[in-house]
């Protein structure tokens, strides 16, 4: 039987709004998946340290504060150096679309914007999540 | 048969036949609700307020319980001040915004501070990392603040400040630069945030813990009822509250039991509740359901003047007011259409105006994507000026009073956000029912349910789950220069090599010896201030003197 889908959401850097990080926790683990919530104010290192400790499959990043190109590459460097770039991660927030190619290219596998239906974040987990689930 | 019985009999047959047609011709849904999920009847009559009596649900125009408007003449005096919030990147920066904000007939400041600032980090610090001048204006000593209001005469102007925990020393800032301007502390008009529960419940620029944050707080009280008699000592925010996806009354209901709190520790402080309770002001959310939010407005009004009237025994008619600014929803604007935007700005602060708000700030229509650029502010304001000078909704008092559903939503926010009140009461007021995540948890449950109901279509969102069309992404949106972090840091270096070291530590040690004690800490936060210590050296010496909070995280 497939295991469940481990979940961290994180929000890195001074935001505090974290509205959206609350209900796609909430809606991931609705879906089936085990999600950890860090809370606010977390360094890139912290996240990655709490990935792995918490051996999650997914990293969920929320930035409205306008430091994301900046913070989650970060994450993602962090995640290669420690041998750890099979967890997929993603991001959320007020992120303007010209900067989602820059995040790509950074190794962000995906960017939601507001308004986005949760439903289409879980999708999105559930085909892209890279390491195995049985 | 009196008039009502009459109007009963005839309601009563109304609605026959009109059930009867509904079974041919149904209404388009089975149940109305408010924007709030509160339900909302086919018809409002007399009958709804035939138990009011006017006098005390209503009264008169500035006079108890307010529930008409705090002023006697309302906007037919003065118009609301017209307050945008504002500010990014460098002090330079945003003094060229204030100039320009004030040219085009803006008549109030609202300073919005980069989030190093605002916990109390300066531009220097590892983990002010990418976030300084983003979010708002990056200040890390005096020099910065000088800057920011260089050539704006602070006797002239009011200047709302969104601060929070480090309220005090900003506060103190202002009062050193304007001392520099030659204008005396009782000169200054503005208001300072300085609403730490909040931050707890939602919008998490927190430092201390509650204890010491009360403490910080009852401290400018007192300090400012005797040195900065005009200015608003706090403003008790629903709109962080509302934007984390409270319901209208939740933001009422946990916004004045945030404010019970604070009167509270007052008290325990030894102050007088006339001392300081005129100088309170609120600050408060729009959203899109316009009479709701009207009667919100309203609801709030009464409610607060017979808690500070009956709960407090305070005397002064000045305590017993709701004074309140407004800005409209940021939650409420789409990424999608961002114009469309534009239209929804217009309810809110319609609904605002008509909620008889004291000040007002109109979001852009490009909030959803990033910080607004110039022309989208102008726009912003504009909308207030037309329906300042344009709608005629400002040439009498409370308009709306006499509705029979307006009334009767007024009285049902009112009796649900009395509920709440005493739900928090019982559970030992706002700070233990925030440290128990109560209200954290009621606010999610709030946001989770909304954004499912837009996902299933049971809310429409114009542009976003329905009359969607394919868009190019927008042009032309507001970059702050990435240089920003830099800059900040060099003029950080200089000031450092620059002061006068002795006069900095002799004031920081001074304010750690006051911080162990129970005197008034403005004073030496003032003295520390003008010998240019920075706020993060500042900050750094209350976090190591009061400790930092520890958020009890859940979802």
């Amino acid at each position: 039987m497939e295991r469940k889908i481990r979940v961290l959401i994180a929000k890195p850097g001074l935001d505090g709004h974290d509205r959206g990080a609350k209900v796609i926790a909430r809606a991931l683990r609705d879906a089936g998946m085990e999600v950890i919530y860090t809370g606010l104010r977390q360094t890139p290192e912290q996240i990655v340290s709490a990935a792995i400790q918490e051996d999650v499959d997914v990293i969920g990043l929320s930035i409205l504060s306008g430091a994301h190109n900046h913070l989650f590459p970060r994450v993602v460097e962090l995640l290669k150096e420690r041998g750890a770039d099979d967890i997929l991660v993603f991001g959320g927030g007020v992120i303007p679309e010209e900067d989602i190619p820059f995040l790509k290219s950074k190794g962000i596998a995906e960017v939601f914007g507001p308004g986005t239906p949760t439903s289409r974040t879980i999708e999105f987990i559930r085909a892209n999540v890279r390491r195995p689930l049985v | 048969m009196t008039d009502f019985e009459k109007l009963e009999q005839n309601v009563a047959a109304w609605n026959a036949k009109v059930e009867k047609a509904n079974e041919k011709f149904p209404e388009r849904k089975k149940q109305f609700v408010t924007g709030s999920n509160m339900p909302v009847n086919r018809l409002y009559t007399p009958l709804d307020q035939k138990d009011a009596d006017y006098f005390e649900k209503l009264g008169l125009p500035g006079e108890f319980p307010f529930t008409r408007g705090v002023q006697p003449t309302m906007y037919r005096g003065r118009f609301w001040t017209m307050r945008q919030y504002a500010g990014f990147g460098t002090a330079e920066e945003s003094n060229a915004r204030y100039k320009y904000l004030l040219e085009q007939g803006q008549t109030g400041l609202s300073v919005a501070f980069d989030l190093p600032t605002q916990i109390g980090y300066d531009s220097d610090h590892p983990l002010s990392e990418g976030e300084v001048g983003k979010v708002g204006v990056a200040i890390d000593s005096l020099a910065d603040m000088e800057i920011l209001f260089n050539g704006i005469p602070l006797d002239k102007v009011s200047t709302s400040m969104t601060i929070n925990a480090p309220a005090a020393v900003l506060l103190a800032m202002y009062i050193a630069v304007a001392e520099k301007q030659g204008i005396t502390p009782d000169k200054l008009n503005g208001t300072i945030q300085n609403d730490i529960l909040k931050e707890y419940i939602a919008r998490g620029t927190y430092i201390f813990p509650p204890q010491p944050s009360m403490r910080l707080i009852t401290d400018i009280f007192e300090y400012c009822s005797k040195n900065v008699p005009n200015w608003n000592t706090i403003s008790i925010s629903g709109y962080h509250i509302r934007e984390a996806g409270a319901t209208a009354v939740q933001e009422v209901a946990f916004t004045l039991a945030d404010g019970i709190a604070y009167v509270e520790a007052a008290i325990r402080a030894g102050l007088d509740v006339d001392e300081f309770a005129p100088r309170l002001s609120f600050f408060f959310n729009a959203h899109n359901d316009l009479l709701e939010e009207v009667a919100k407005f309203r609801a709030a009004r009464r409610v607060w003047a017979h808690i500070m009237r009956d709960r407090f025994g305070a005397k002064n008619p000045k305590s017993w007011m709701l004074r309140f600014h407004t800005q409209t929803g940021g939650s409420t604007l789409t990424a999608q259409q961002p114009d469309n935007n534009i239209i929804r700005v217009t309810l809110q602060a319609l609904a605002a105006v008509l909620g008889g708000t004291q000040s007002l700030h109109t979001n852009s229509r490009d909030e959803a994507l990033a910080l607004p650029t110039e022309e989208s502010v102008r726009i912003a304001l504009r909308t207030q000026q037309i329906i300042a000078y344009e709608s005629g909704v400002a040439e009498t008092v409370d308009p709306l009073a006499g509705s029979y559903y307006v009334e009767s939503l007024t009285d049902q926010i009112e009796k649900e956000v009395q509920q709440y009140i005493k739900r928090i009461d019982d559970l030992g007021g706002a700070v233990k029912a925030i440290e128990q995540g109560y209200i954290q948890q009621e606010i999610q449950d709030s946001a989770y349910a909304w954004q499912m109901d837009v996902e299933k279509g049971e809310r429409i969102i114009v542009g976003l789950n329905k009359f969607q069309v394919k868009e190019n992404p927008p042009k032309g949106l507001l970059r702050v220069d990435p240089a920003v972090g830099e800059r900040q840091k060099q003029k950080l270096a200089q000031l450092r090599a620059s002061r006068d070291q002795t006069a900095v530590q002799s004031a920081l040690e001074k304010l750690r010896n006051a911080s162990r004690g129970t005197d008034n800490l403005m004073p030496p936060i003032l003295d520390a201030v003008r010998s240019y210590a920075t706020l993060g050296e500042i900050c750094g010496v209350l976090r190591e003197e009061f400790g930092e909070y520890k958020p009890n995280v859940m979802f």
